[in-house]
């Protein structure tokens, strides 16, 4: 067992709406990573991955807020820390977090070395900017990055190496939390295989020390990370390995999802894509018991009135529903 | 191909170029196609290969520079507006972002009550029109009694894609050509959209191309599949020819680039590109 990086203890947090409704986008939910390896998670659109991704930095700004629960790195409690010390001492050198689309945020008018002097300058303050740039050349050119990159502004940069060079700049100061943010969808095939395996680099150098990756890609997940974590309507509804999760899923809804997986390998063509019917619950009215029972095939009556805990099994296994695993297992082999 | 329906798009030495003189592009160099009626084309592509442009030059939106498209056997002829409109009739889009694809003045029922009235179907009762817009809704799993009176941008993203399919299904054109239509959406929605599309296939019976650059999916849904690299078809025959033996270099190299379940996906082949 590594030591643990990141723990999160039924974190809470809630979107206040401007009709001052709460909307509980993150519910609950617990997990933690080890040195060196990275969690996946998985999801539908809307079921609260990216606002998870924002909650675990500990910075929050309306309309998101903070309400209860812990974040733990490395026997540090940030979830109370207020936002100015976040910015000061956790962002970028304990949690560095990069955002969906962050590569279409550089500033056009800007060469990429001063987004880096901006980095480490709200950490060090003083650091000649000589060595920022000996810094900056040293890494980029570890990752395989032309260090003439530096000198260049964003637009002439193609999409794959803005997205390279994002994810440098956003690990230079060697954070040991990574909060990935779908950082390979808006890419092509090549281009994405190239920005994982940047990521991969930056745990084998020890530059990152844990990752959090977060996609609905389920078979780039499966390749990435060591663990999975399926999100539903702001709870986790099943945790376990990448392998497990993706060949051996326990919960309806995982089992739905990994249905959807399309890959161009043998085989696979004359598997019928399982659709999910319906659409996720709105959160503004959470339905109480199961979330996932009004879209669930194996519902019954006592999924809707009791309320669902995680249940754990297995080694570092956990899953949402009330139906015992071994009745589940028959269901799906019976299919 | 030994395809024995009968052809209902196909082209020869296709070519577009943008510009000229020195900036000339060539975005679709001289290709040939045979898309058989009935059938399911995926393009495969990555950015910047020319399937785009290639689908502009089949719905007429620009012009071929060279080279002729044939529609059901006789060259296509679009030189007038009118003639344009008529082969609309024939051949439609379904576009990579839902949220442009609506004029945001018009309500739902407009959008819908449009294709009905394009179709022939203007001097129905309003009753009748109703109970049409209905059934295409439930088609693709929406309530029409929820849309009506709404605007586009009150829709989800999901929810707007699905209705593009339920317009496909009041028009019932020949030919349906999809432009990257599940790229902007999530893999559950995704499963959703493309047992649509497959189920309207076999309802309407019409030929789909699709052009898409996720080389999975193209192998799950089509019949046959055209590999296009810098404007030109590198590989083309059935799903199964081309994925599981594929020849081309370039082919191989897109396969070995998604990741895959069963077989290892392998990293090391990776080579950092340097140019910007």
């Amino acid at each position: 067992m590594g030591k643990t990086i990141l723990e999160v203890k039924e974190l809470t947090t809630k979107y206040i709406t401007r009709f001052g409704e709460d909307v509980y986008a993150v519910d609950h939910v617990s997990l933690s990573i080890e040195e060196g390896k990275s969690l996946g998670i998985a999801g539908e659109s809307g079921c609260g991955k990216s606002t998870l991704a924002l909650s675990l930095m500990g910075y929050y700004f309306p309309p998101l807020h903070y309400t209860s629960g812990d974040i733990i790195v490395e026997g540090q409690n940030i979830s109370k820390l207020d936002p100015d010390t976040i910015r000061k001492n956790i962002l970028g050198t304990e949690i560095a977090y990069i955002p969906q689309a962050a590569m279409n945020a550089l500033n056009p008018t800007q060469k990429i070395i001063r987004f880096i002097e901006d980095v480490v300058h709200v950490h060090e303050p003083k650091m000649p900017k000589k060595d920022i740039y000996d810094l900056a050349r040293k890494r980029f050119e570890e990752l395989g990055l032309p260090a003439s990159v530096l000198q260049k502004h964003a637009v002439e940069l193609s999409g794959g190496m803005k997205q390279r060079t994002v994810i440098a700049i956003s690990t230079i100061l060697s954070p040991k939390v990574l909060i990935a943010d779908e950082p390979s969808s808006a890419l092509d095939v090549t281009s994405q295989k190239m920005v994982i395996k940047m990521l991969r680099n930056l745990m084998d150098l020890g530059y990152i020390k844990s990752m959090i990756f977060i996609t609905h890609e389920l078979p780039l997940l499966y390749n990435v990370t060591d663990d999975i974590m399926v999100m539903y309507a702001g709870q986790i509804v099943e945790k376990g390995t990448a392998k497990e999760m993706v060949f051996n899923p326990t919960h309806p809804y995982s089992k739905g999802l990994m249905g959807s997986i399309i890959v161009p390998e043998e085989g696979t063509r004359d598997v019928k894509l399982a659709a999910i019917p319906g659409t996720p619950p709105n959160l503004k009215k959470p339905p109480s018991g199961c979330r996932f029972a009004e879209r669930c095939k194996y519902v019954t009556n006592e999924c809707k009135l009791t309320t669902v805990g995680l249940t754990e099994f297995g080694d570092g296994r956990s899953y949402r529903c009330i139906v015992p695993i071994e009745k589940l297992r028959e269901e799906y082999a019976n299919e | 191909m030994s395809d024995t329906r009968p052809l209902c798009l196909s082209g020869k030495g296709v070519t577009k170029v943008f510009g000229f003189g020195e900036k000339k592009t060539v975005a679709v160099d001289h290709v040939d196609f045979e898309f058989h009626e009935g059938e399911l084309i995926s393009i495969v592509g990555e950015s910047g290969s020319g399937k785009t442009t290639i689908s502009k030059m089949l719905l007429g939106l620009t012009s071929v520079t060279d080279g002729t498209i044939y529609f059901q056997g006789k060259p296509l002829d679009i030189r007038t507006q009118k003639k344009k409109k008529e082969y609309w009739k024939d051949i439609q889009a379904i576009f990579q972002d839902p949220f442009s694809s609506y004029n945001v003045f018009h309500k739902i029922d407009q959008v819908l009550l449009d294709c009905i009235n394009m179709r022939g179907g203007k001097k129905l009762s309003m009753d009748k029109k109703i109970e049409m817009m209905t059934e295409a809704c439930s088609f693709v799993n929406l309530k029409y009694a929820e849309l009506t009176n709404k605007y586009p941008f009150e829709l989800s993203g999901g929810q707007m894609q699905r209705l593009m399919i339920a317009r496909i299904f009041l028009l019932k054109p020949k030919i349906l050509l999809a432009d990257e239509p599940t790229s902007m959406i999530d893999a559950c929605s995704r499963a959703t959209i493309l047992d649509m599309l497959m189920n309207l296939r076999n309802e309407i019976g019409m030929t789909i191309i699709f052009i898409t650059h996720d080389i999975g999916l193209a192998y799950y849904i089509s019949d046959s599949v055209y590999i296009m690299e810098h404007g030109k078809f590198v590989e083309s025959g059935t799903a199964d020819e081309v994925i599981l033996n594929s020849k081309a270099p370039y082919t191989k190299r897109l396969i070995s680039d998604v990741p895959k379940i069963y077989e290892e996906w392998d990293l090391n082949t990776v080579t950092f590109s340097t140019e910007s």
